[in-house]
């Protein structure tokens, strides 16, 4: 190879070239990563002075702010549950066409992803359907509960030229998912059915199990109602976000346990209500007996009922880990219903790499959000297959977010 | 070297190209000694546990780690996608090397390294939607209904277990197989075969004894190479294995759901908080995988690299 003496080499020239492009770059990520906050396209701007004024007069509840944001935007970072997925979306793109300003990520990660990025730091609110054990709050000192709405988890099934009218018990859905009880025409579970020409035409075919591969909040509410239902199963997996499955095989998220069991007959597998209403073909799910001893569809009204039976709940900041709504009280109450709960930290400052922790305006938005959520998002329940939050939860939702500060200054009164 | 008899741009052209061939060093060590420091808790607490027993729990308190179901897991699927991708590989391979027309070689063995530009999770994909069903219709079903009470064949036959996941690695392996030993092949001396048809000898019997014979160590070289791919294999595997966890992943039937290592640590990943023990158990069957893909990769290397080294020594 031929170097000229006089002139530089074409590697040489390429390889700056490279080096060039490199820091190019990485001064590039470094400006926008920090200038985030202020750097609006005129266009934006435009929209967002005049809607907020408007929006500023017609908002429901009153609220007055310690800072303003309805100049500067704000990037918020969301994460957890698949199963209020859905719904969170909703919320987003209705908040963020009131307020432009503000752009909201949500990932769909799974409850228990979600917990380990709160205790991380790396999102500003974490969403699960399983509330905080006692390991996560310690790695997460200071984290308030915040119930966003409810739901409740189906037991969906696939069997050809059954379209409805299966009845289950807790009882033998442990035996079932424990690998006890292995075919559709199983005594145990032909005992269980009213309906003749159904009991008569469960197929004698092994029931294939499907659960979550991944750690689930609704994995947790579902091996709760098992773990509560049947001593052996207690003893023998219990309740986990991410239980070690005795049998059956492992689908990733609400959507891939759905899409399994739809695609695949003779299976039997657990998903949220709001997946199983809203899926096109219909899911069909089964009837599960509760405490009163009556087989209860799972719909939104059966599950509402059991939030109306409340006992009662602790404080935002203190421990939820006992809080559940299975088995409730009642005559027409789904038995396997479930809080979905947003977890953020009381003293927001603490997130300094995220917007709610760099700037009390960061902090207000992000508060502000979540007051929307609880108060007005709750109108968007029920049109997406979830059950808006009772009255009394909503208040206690106000004064816990009430509490949230930012280096000990409080962010919102009302 | 005296530095001012060269131009400065030879210098400098060797000191950044030295610069970029070590970093290639350091991130492989780097990645070593990260696997191996994190695993090493769960190593220490375990022991030998993790690598023969089967029960995996993360409840605090009720913790254990056992490896094993995912090490058989990945065997029994690398072996399938051996069994049934070797053969067709090694036919791809002679075809092409020693009967077809030279007209098609080049366009036939373009086709099918195509096989290997297909992303994984393209694989996964079609898997998931298209081939199981065909796994499941025309070879699970009779297995199941004539063979069933063999244990190894129990199990529903709906396609989601070891033996689709095996079918598909041996489609991502063939492409690998296929043209590293159509190479081998080739460098074969005309001299042995010219030799052969002198003595009689019919073209299978060439092929067969002399040919094959001769590339033998690199042909085995060309299926290491294969396994090292299909030890590795994600995304696909996890789409089509069902995923199960603790003893109930052992691989005892082929029409049974599983786990691979790969496709373990795929699902546990995001649940993983660093620090945990179960961080340190999953880091731990990723250090065991690395070490495995290391080492076969290492030996296929050293077979291939022989046989195709001899070729400028024998007489043409």
């Amino acid at each position: 190879m031929k170097i000229s003496k006089k002139g530089i080499s074409t590697i040489t020239v390429a390889l700056t070239v490279v080096l060039i492009i490199v820091v190019i770059a990485a001064a590039a990520y470094i400006a926008v990563d920090t200038g985030k906050s202020t750097t609006v396209t005129a266009t934006t701007t435009k929209i967002s002075t005049s809607i907020s004024t408007s929006v500023t007069t017609s908002i429901s509840t009153s609220v007055t702010t310690t800072s303003s944001t309805k100049s500067q935007s704000f990037s918020l970072d969301g994460a957890g549950s698949t199963f209020v997925y859905p719904l969170m979306s909703a919320w987003i793109t209705q908040y963020t066409s009131l307020y432009p300003n503000i752009q909201i990520n949500y990932q769909s990660i799974g409850s228990g992803a979600g917990i380990t990025d709160l205790e991380g730091h790396t999102v500003d609110y974490a969403a699960s359907d399983a509330p905080l054990q006692a390991a996560d709050q310690a790695k997460a000192p200071k984290a308030l509960t915040i119930p966003d709405a409810i739901g409740s988890v189906t037991v969906a099934y696939n069997l050809p030229h059954i379209a409805s009218g299966l009845n289950l018990t807790g009882a033998v859905m442990a035996q079932i998912f424990a690998g006890n009880i292995t075919k559709w025409n199983d005594p145990a579970i032909l005992s269980l059915q009213t309906n003749a020409t159904l009991k008569a035409a469960l197929p004698n075919q092994q029931i294939i199990v499907v659960h979550r591969s991944d750690s689930s909040g609704t994995s947790f509410t579902f091996t709760g109602f098992l773990t509560e239902d049947s001593a052996a199963w207690a003893k023998e997996v219990g309740q986990a976000k991410a239980p070690t499955w005795p049998t059956g095989y492992g689908a990733n998220g609400n959507a891939g346990v759905a899409g399994f069991v739809q695609g695949t007959h003779y299976t039997m597998g657990y998903v949220e209500l709001a997946y199983a209403l809203t899926s096109t073909p219909k899911i069909t799910v089964a009837a599960v007996q509760n405490p009163a001893g009556d087989y209860v569809l799972p719909t939104q009204a059966t599950s509402a009922a059991a939030a109306t039976a409340l006992p009662s709940l602790p404080a935002g900041n203190a421990s939820w880990a006992s809080v559940n709504l299975l088995n409730q009280a009642g005559a027409g109450t789904y038995p396997i219903v479930t809080f979905t709960y947003i977890f953020v930290y009381q003293d927001l400052s603490v997130n300094t790499a995220q917007t709610s922790g760099k700037s009390a305006a960061g902090a207000t938005a992000l508060v502000q959000f979540l007051w929307w959520v609880v108060t007005t998002g709750q109108q968007q329940n029920m049109a997406l297959g979830y059950v808006p939050l009772p009255q009394n939860v909503v208040t206690l939702d106000e004064q816990t977010i009430q509490s949230i500060t930012y280096n000990g200054q409080s962010l919102l009164t009302t | 070297m005296r530095l001012s008899r060269f131009p400065t741009s030879d210098y400098a052209f060797k000191l950044v190209a030295a610069a970029l061939a070590a970093s290639a060093l350091v991130i492989l060590l780097l990645m070593g000694y990260t696997l191996l420091s994190s695993s090493i808790p769960v190593l220490k607490r375990f022991g030998l546990y993790f690598f023969t027993g089967t029960k995996w729990n993360s409840a605090a308190g009720k913790e254990i780690y056992g490896a094993l179901p995912y090490m058989l897991g990945t065997l029994v699927t690398s072996a399938i996608a051996l069994i049934i991708g070797v053969p067709i590989s090694l036919g791809i391979a002679i075809f092409l090397s020693e009967m077809s027309p030279r007209g098609i070689r080049i366009p036939v063995s373009n086709l099918v390294e195509l096989l290997a530009a297909v992303p994984s999770v393209i694989y996964g994909l079609w898997g998931f939607f298209v081939f199981r069903f065909f796994i499941a219709d025309y070879i699970e079903t009779p297995l199941s209904t004539y063979f069933g009470w063999i244990p190894i064949f129990s199990g529903p036959p709906i396609g989601v277990d070891v033996l689709t996941a095996g079918c598909i690695l041996a489609i991502m392996i063939i492409p690998t197989v296929s043209s590293v030993s159509r190479e081998v092949i080739s460098a074969v001396p005309n001299s042995v075969r010219e030799g052969a048809y002198s003595i009689g000898a019919t073209r299978w019997e060439v092929t067969r004894n002399w040919v094959l014979g001769y590339a033998r160590s690199g042909l085995f070289g060309a299926v290491i190479l294969g396994l090292g791919r299909a030890v590795g294999e994600t995304i696909a595997v996890s789409m089509v294995i069902g995923n199960t966890i603790g003893p109930s992943a052992l691989p005892t039937s082929l029409l049974k759901p599983g786990q691979t290592m790969s496709s373990l640590i795929l699902n546990l990943f995001f649940e993983a908080t660093p620090g945990t023990q179960e961080f340190s158990a999953i880091l731990g069957v990723g250090l065991f995988l690395m070490v495995l893909a290391f080492s076969i990769n290492i030996i296929a290397r050293l077979m291939v690299t022989r046989v195709l080294k001899v070729k400028g020594g024998a007489i043409e």
